[in-house]
């Protein structure tokens, strides 16, 4: 895998399994003391596809510790020039960003074109699906993707079934953030409508995962048929007030 | 010469009844507009939706519901939601029967460049890759040359690369043409223009044969 989590995050994954005092201790209050722990240099999931289904809360709250810097995001996009991502752009806490669609920021246009921030443009599926794959517990797979395109150079290629493929490695991340429409203390998350989108597989691929949802209910309170990512998967969890969730490109029918 | 809309409706055309097909950004997303009657296609946004349908109303706009362009939409009867690794798992595998999108540059062998130009625009490329990789049936929906009055269906791509040997058919706002075997092969031309418009604003191999008939709108 391309990110291998610190000794000391792991560690503190262990003390959550195993020790019974911790274990039930999801709940955390806010944003901010979701977010402690997260450290300069440190890899970060964020879910969302443009503005919809984006952790705003955790986001602002790391906005606001301007000292946490050289971060890898891994996110489809990067926000917006005063909203999302685009915050910690502004604050220049972003080392490097694996994406896959980056053209609603100016911010980042100009940090990419100048050379100060680092850029991985990566297949919006190939993108999931490392997310996915590292969260599962596979290292590498292969996908017709970008095979014969820049994307492709310097990755192992093999034809199977008389169609070329290329290699392509999964990602797990010290950190993923995510966003719920309901969530329970035990971690179980629901999310709404098309606000679920890269959420589920890069709460997967978390060393830690931070959810942050709009409603925070007891367990037995969401249907379990209905659950699209199971607790194990969610080490701490908040409820988040007052929601922005900026809409890019409002558009109606006449 | 077509307007986008008309390139949007003569696309329309091709869809069949029973087909999953993904709109991309642009002319492409116009074509929604123009599902013949009587055909029943689902409209498979990347994001995580299919069954798409219309732009919402003012008062059902809904923060958490949109498209592939980030736009507002709305669900149909019969919608369903999924995450980012399902919706392109179902294009990887070749759920969905079409897909049309736009393109900077086409070349006769069936490459396509559509998502950066080096020094000048990197906005990535989206779903474009996954898409043009897996779907048989692919559609470019763009206009014949660049604002230059340049060709953009060429011998050889000059810009990266989004996908190699992929493209099935263009329809640009002068004709209709299929490619294959290593050539644009002229199907139609747009109403009142002429074969010999068409073989000047195409650098690439053109194959005429017979009378070309003009398109019917």
């Amino acid at each position: 895998m391309e990110h291998q989590p610190t000794l000391e995050l792991v560690q503190e994954v262990e003390l959550i399994g195993h020790n019974k005092k911790h274990r039930m201790k999801k709940v955390v209050k806010n944003a901010e003391e979701a977010i402690a722990g997260i450290k300069s240099g440190m890899t970060l999931m964020l879910g969302g596809f443009g503005l919809c289904g984006i952790p705003e809360k955790c986001i602002e709250a790391l906005s606001k510790k301007p000292k946490i810097t050289d971060l890898t995001c891994i996110s489809n996009n990067a926000g917006v020039d005063d909203f999302g991502l685009g915050l910690l752009l502004k604050n220049h806490q972003i080392k490097k960003m694996i994406s896959s669609y980056v053209g609603e920021n100016a911010e980042f246009e100009r940090q990419m074109l100048s050379g100060e921030l680092e850029v991985e443009l990566t297949p919006q599926g190939t993108l999931a699906e490392k997310c996915r794959a590292g969260g599962a517990g596979i290292p590498a797979f292969f996908t017709p993707a970008g095979y014969g395109t820049e994307i492709a150079e310097g990755k192992e290629t093999r034809e199977y079934n008389g169609k070329m493929y290329i290699l392509e490695e999964s990602l797990v991340s010290d950190y993923s953030i995510v966003k719920a429409w309901k969530g329970d203390t035990k971690g179980n998350l629901v999310f709404k409508a098309t606000a679920r989108n890269f959420n589920p597989v890069m709460g997967m691929a978390g060393t830690i995962t931070i959810a942050e949802v709009e409603h925070l209910v007891e367990p037995g309170e969401l249907d379990p048929n209905e659950i699209h990512t199971p607790g194990i998967f969610v080490h701490r969890i908040f409820e988040g007030k007052n929601y922005e969730k900026r809409i890019e490109q409002k558009t109606i029918s006449k | 010469m077509l307007g986008k809309e008309e390139i949007a409706k003569r696309i329309a055309q091709e869809l069949q009844d029973g087909w999953y097909v993904n709109l991309g950004i642009g002319i492409p997303t116009l074509v929604a507009n123009y599902i013949p009657e009587g055909i029943d296609v689902t409209l498979q946004s990347e994001n995580g939706l299919l069954g798409m349908g219309p732009f919402p109303k003012e008062e059902n706009i809904d923060a958490d519901l949109i498209n592939a362009g980030k736009q507002t939409i709305t669900t149909m009867p019969g919608s369903v939601f999924f995450d980012s690794s399902d919706s392109f798992a179902m294009i990887r595998a070749g759920k969905v029967q079409l897909t049309v999108l736009g393109a900077m540059e086409v070349d006769q062998s069936g490459d396509i460049a559509n998502w950066k130009i080096p020094g000048k625009m990197v906005k990535g490329m989206g779903g474009a890759m996954d898409l043009v990789a897996s779907a048989e049936n692919i559609i470019v929906a763009m206009m014949h040359t660049n604002r230059a009055g340049e060709s953009k269906l060429l011998k050889k791509c000059s810009l990266p690369l989004t996908g190699v040997n992929c493209v099935t058919k263009v329809v640009t706002n002068l004709a209709v043409l299929e490619v294959k075997n290593g050539a644009f092969h002229l199907l139609e031309r747009a109403p009142g223009v002429t074969v010999e418009e068409i073989e000047k604003a195409t650098e690439g191999e053109l194959i005429i044969s017979g009378e070309i008939p003009e398109m019917k709108l």
